[in-house]
């Protein structure tokens, strides 16, 4: 006989200022197999889970239903506490009340009957469930890192300092990522190369981490603590295990008029490239586009020049397949494109140009040496705009809705850069609000104001008109003095939004990780868990979750390599018990279920079947409990309705249907 | 159709555990209401809700019916969400020979990032299931003759 204990929270005044714990207490006593219900202010805390346990002793209950918050906040919480006193966890059923119920409903009456509803529901359907048993998998000691700049560096210090293996997959040439692009980096003007090449380094020579540049993702299966993964190791075209880095190849390549990506195209590179002076590895790519030898078949001049031997133009793509216990998503972001931005003038004038051009502009291994020179003519400007939120905070289909939170603090960073080095250039700042929340930020920013004069304007700008003579008139409002101002100036810094880095997308498919509007990815909880995927075994590190500074991303990286740590410390898993389980009396063994099956969980093999005392071998499904990970697809295609899902079984389903429509 | 009635819809949401539970979670600590009529049932992925289950919720009074899942390509489980769209495709064919409005169930894709989505969607559906009115019991619908 049943004995149903349902358990009812009031979370503070959250469920209780709007249902009626009490008449929901009641509700609940009149369904049938219910034998105990009561309400406690915090079901959760420990009071009120030795309350849960009190009772599974003195009623005997075999099953709990707790109204309460989302099943996605505490059922773990129930389960563990229904466990400690001695029933099966799977016994325990949550009604969500909260989130679906309270926090949505003003209406107290209408609150509690839909909460009366939802406990009816959760009671029909843990009438029906059964004890569960967790099965085990074997956790693989190693973590890939999927994106090679600062975050992922990070991360993959961490784990490999723990003890564990790492790979690092990036798909550029070289690791250090965005940071490696900077300059100078806020809030203290540390040089940003000065302290990402020694992390760069470390990471490179560390014996727990292995390194594949120039390297994409290309297939993921398997679970948390056991991932396979494909990874295609592009064709660099020089062997680097021979290359010594000399240099001598790049010095030579006749073709010289490729795009520089590291420089954001602000200037040429050679086509035989390592993207900057520190790439690790120091060893180039061959860029096949730019490539006479690839092109035309002739050339062949840094094949002739390499002492080494080191240039192999027949080298083909590598596929190498390895296992993972853990994956960590490090991605980073790019900076969004401007075409829709004409006003600003981005694509008319060689002179506005975007916050990271800036910054190649002003590193000594840039474009211009380090010197601050307008682009068309070379010349030292002496009137500089910087526009802020270009895309961000945008409101039309043209930009960002959020803010990237970066660009208040580089554009102070610039604008003091500027004002020291060259103290006659005048810095105009408009801004829609400066957002300096980070240590040290404000003051920065107060000192770009106040110690170096940087003139700050609250408006927006609609119009970059590019003049005859060169120079660039600056049409915006000033709302604190409420008037339309024009401003001349000779060159226009824009700070465009930052988004996710594009391959993400494709990634969080292979991955089955969520992904938001904007892209990013999201984690398992906004507050408690950051760093998590809802998908179990996948971290999130920087900014592939959300914008963030450097600081950020370093503590985010070493909080996700605490999670991946925390998962590859344990030898083995618990795997979830809702899988498919195949009724063999009524399977027909027609290979439907097998074809929809996304996880190749399912089988066939000839089994003996007692079909009402008759027994005959019959070649039926069977599911791989480790392998089926419970999205019920094979349940539904099943036309003889052999297959169900422990946990979410056609019954459980129809009586909460049942319950609701009552 | 009712108008100056206390006639409340009785409408089941089957919701994926992945997206579109977690978007309804979303909508529920943002505060962003939507109609009490709506009583969602948590299921592992969209592709876990069987016709039947959409036909049971008729056969037992329900007036509208919906269900959400995971934007097209990032089903959690790769590719339930496509199964679960075929499915409902098929499903409707069948409703209208039945005699069911097409309004009465939807498909929506809630990401678990979309919370004022999914606010936005139960308080369409439920004004569109307004609109409509009482269903016909499926009981009803066989030959009384």
């Amino acid at each position: 006989m049943e004995k149903i204990g349902v358990f009812v929270c009031h979370c503070g005044s959250n469920i209780a200022a709007t249902v009626d714990v009490s008449r929901v207490v009641a509700a609940a006593l009149t369904e049938p197999g219910v034998v105990h219900a009561e309400d406690y202010p915090y079901m959760c805390s420990e009071a009120g889970q030795a309350k849960i346990a009190a009772a599974i002793k003195e009623k005997s209950l075999t099953s709990l239903v707790v109204c309460s918050c989302s099943p996605r906040m505490h059922e773990e919480t129930f389960r563990a506490a229904a466990k400690k006193a001695g029933i099966n966890p799977y016994m325990v059923e949550i009604a969500n009340i909260r989130e679906h119920c309270s926090w949505i409903h003003k209406d107290m009456e209408e609150a509690t009957a839909k909460a009366i509803v939802l406990a009816r529901a959760a009671i029909q359907k843990v009438h029906r469930n059964v004890p569960l048993f967790p099965g085990e998998s074997l956790v693989t000691k190693r973590a890939l890192v999927i994106g090679g700049g600062i975050a992922g560096i990070q991360t993959a210090l961490d784990i490999a300092d723990a003890g564990y293996k790492v790979d690092i997959v990036e798909k550029t040439p070289s690791i250090g990522g965005r940071m490696s692009q900077l300059d100078k980096t806020f809030p203290t003007l540390d040089c940003s190369a000065c302290i990402l090449t020694p992390k760069m380094v470390d990471a490179a020579a560390h014996p727990n981490i292995t390194i594949y540049t120039y390297s994409e993702v290309e297939k993921v299966s398997g679970f948390v603590g056991d991932f396979t993964v494909e990874i295609r190791k592009k064709a660099r075209f020089v062997d680097a295990n021979a290359c010594t880095g000399c240099g001598v190849c790049q010095e030579k390549c006749p073709s010289k008029k490729a795009m520089s990506e590291f420089n954001r195209g602000l200037s040429t590179r050679s086509a035989i490239y390592t993207p900057f002076a520190q790439a690790i590895p120091n060893v180039p790519v061959i860029d096949t586009e730019a490539c006479i030898k690839m092109k035309t078949g002739k050339c062949g001049l840094c094949q002739k020049v390499c002492q080494a031997g080191a240039i192999h133009y027949d080298q083909k793509d590598e596929m190498i397949t390895e296992k993972y216990g853990a994956i960590i998503v490090a991605t980073g972001f790019d900076v969004i494109q401007l075409d829709a931005y004409d006003e600003y003038a981005y694509s008319q004038s060689k002179d506005v140009i975007t916050s990271l051009e800036l910054e190649r502009i002003m590193n000594a291994a840039g474009p211009t040496k380090g010197h601050l020179e307008r682009l068309s003519d070379g010349k030292a400007p002496k009137h500089i705009v910087f526009i802020q939120c270009v895309g961000s905070r945008c409101d039309d289909h043209r930009g960002k809705s959020y803010c990237s939170k970066i660009c208040c603090m580089y554009t102070a960073k610039h604008a003091m850069l500027i004002r020291d080095k060259y103290p006659d250039v005048k810095v105009t700042v408009f801004y829609i609000d400066v957002r300096t929340p980070g240590k040290n930020f404000d003051e920065f920013y107060r000192r770009a104001v106040e110690e170096y004069g940087v003139e700050y304007i609250k408006g927006q700008v609609g119009k970059v008109l590019p003049q005859p003579d060169g120079s660039l008139l600056v049409r915006g409002s000033d709302l604190i003095d409420n008037r339309q101002i024009t401003v001349e100036a000779d060159m226009v810094v824009l700070a465009a939004a930052i988004e996710p880095e594009k391959s993400v997308r494709k990634l969080a498919t292979m991955l089955t990780a969520s992904i938001d509007t904007n892209n990013f990815l999201t984690e398992a909880h906004p507050k408690l868990r950051p760093v998590e995927s809802p998908t179990a075994g996948v971290f999130l590190s920087g900014v592939c979750q959300g914008p963030k500074d450097i600081p950020e991303t370093v503590a985010q990286a070493g909080a996700a390599a605490v999670k991946a740590i925390g998962l590859l410390a344990k030898d083995k898993l618990l795997t979830n018990p809702c899988t498919a389980q195949c009724n063999t009396l009524l399977c027909n063994g027609c290979s439907t279920c097998e074809n929809v099956c996304p996880y190749g969980a399912i089988s066939y093999d000839d089994q003996e079947v007692n079909d009402h005392g008759k027994r005959e071998t019959r070649r039926v499904a069977s599911v791989n409990n480790a392998l089926c990970q419970g999205c019920g697809a094979c349940t539904v295609a099943c036309p003889s309705g052999a297959m169900d899902l422990q946990g979410f079984s056609n019954r459980q389903l129809i009586a909460e249907v049942d319950a609701i429509c009552r | 159709m009712s108008i100056e009635t206390n006639w409340k819809p009785k409408i089941v949401a089957f919701c994926c555990n992945w997206c579109s539970y977690a978007g309804a979670d979303l909508a529920g600590s943002s505060r962003l209401d939507y109609p009490a009529e709506v009583k969602i049932i948590r299921v592992p992925c969209s592709c876990r809700v069987n016709p039947m289950f959409i036909l049971r919720a008729f056969e037992k009074g329900a007036d509208g019916v919906i269900l959400c899942g995971c934007h097209p390509g990032d089903c959690h489980y790769s590719t339930g969400n496509y199964y679960a769209r075929r499915r409902m495709t098929l499903l409707w064919s069948l409703l209208d020979f039945i005699g069911v409005e097409k309004g009465r169930t939807r498909v929506e894709w809630v990401s678990a990032a979309e919370g004022v989505k999914f606010s936005t969607t139960m308080n369409e559906f439920v004004e569109k299931i307004y609109s409509l009115g009482e269903n016909v019991r499926l009981g009803d619908l066989r030959c009384k003759n």
